[in-house]
């Protein structure tokens, strides 16, 4: 299905790299989606109030 | 790729983190502002009917843990400045993560399928959370905070890992795995929340969960194609422009 220059370029790398890059790319996914989201200072919280209410996590 | 990888998440998260904030500003937040209104209302109530004062505070503490003095964006531009920083920020965060399990899964994000990133991206971080934990304004009653995180976290992780089952392995076994995956999180109830009073309309509470989907759709969908159509772009170029950096 995925015949573009995507996905070549893809599975032209190695295993190793790709888990190094997606690795990298959780992470700090993850602290942007947890400091926006989940985290419980109260400045993060207040600051991205009704981003954390308009897209559904849990609030107050 | 690490460097294809980052800018495509980081394009695709200024498009979805703008368009939310655009329909956030006009169907979302405006429900944000009228429940907080309605915040301690209830309250307002009970004083003038001449309930004790301590009981309010107690109502109030609960359905609104703030102190007073806690920092928080001023009302206006400033508190709309936050939001859309927190969007991008938030959308910066979804990127990097599809992007993640693009690579580390070896499913290419393209403009082709990313209608069907978005979709699942939708399902699993908005449709799933949602149906255990409808979607709550200000003043509220709600369970414990952790507790829904958690469970919040559960459904997302259980419903996502379906979908890259299922786009990895097409077989019989994948897609009962996948159903499993799908249904687990519900069987585990969600905290629910208790029925405290709350001074917010019933018709309210009704417009802001379809106001949260409608957005969360858009979001994704916004998010699953820009990400593809920049993933396709960055990697023709390298052929067309030889830039000496290897992508």
């Amino acid at each position: 299905m995925n015949t573009s220059a995507v996905s070549t370029g893809v599975s032209s790398i190695s295993l190793s790299q790709r888990l190094v890059a997606g690795a990298l790319a959780l992470l700090l996914g993850l602290t942007l989606l947890v400091g926006t989201g989940f985290a419980g200072d109260f400045r993060l919280h207040n600051g991205a109030h009704d981003t954390r209410h308009a897209m559904g996590f849990p609030c107050h | 790729m690490f460097r294809n990888l980052f800018l495509a998440a980081l394009v695709a998260a200024l498009c979805a983190g703008l368009v939310t904030s655009a329909f956030q500003a006009w169907r979302v937040t405006p429900l944000i502002f009228a429940a907080e209104s309605f915040e301690g209302s209830g309250e307002t109530h009970v004083h003038a009917e001449g309930e004790a004062p301590a009981h309010d505070e107690a109502t109030a503490a609960t359905a609104h843990d703030h102190g007073e003095d806690e920092w928080m964006p001023q009302d206006g531009f400033e508190r709309t400045a936050y939001t859309v920083l927190a969007n991008v920020l938030m959308a910066a965060g979804y990127a990097l993560i599809i992007g993640a399990v693009s690579v580390v899964f070896n499913l290419p994000v393209t403009f082709a399928n990313g209608l069907y990133w978005g979709f699942a991206g939708f399902a699993a971080f908005t449709l799933a959370p949602a149906l255990g934990l409808p979607p709550g304004m200000p003043g509220m009653p709600v369970a414990d905070t952790l507790a829904r995180q958690i469970w919040w976290f559960t459904a997302a992780i259980s419903t996502g890992a379906a979908f890259i089952i299922v786009a990895k392995f097409r077989a019989p076994w994948a897609l009962a795995l996948a159903v499993a995956l799908i249904l687990l999180p519900h069987l585990i109830a969600a905290p629910q929340a208790p029925d405290d009073p709350t001074g917010v309309p019933p018709r309210m509470t009704a417009e802001f969960v379809s106001a949260v989907l409608y957005n969360g759709a858009i979001f994704w969908v916004v998010l699953g194609l820009a990400f593809g159509r920049m993933a396709d772009y960055l990697a023709a170029r390298p052929a067309a422009i030889p830039s000496g950096a290897r992508a």
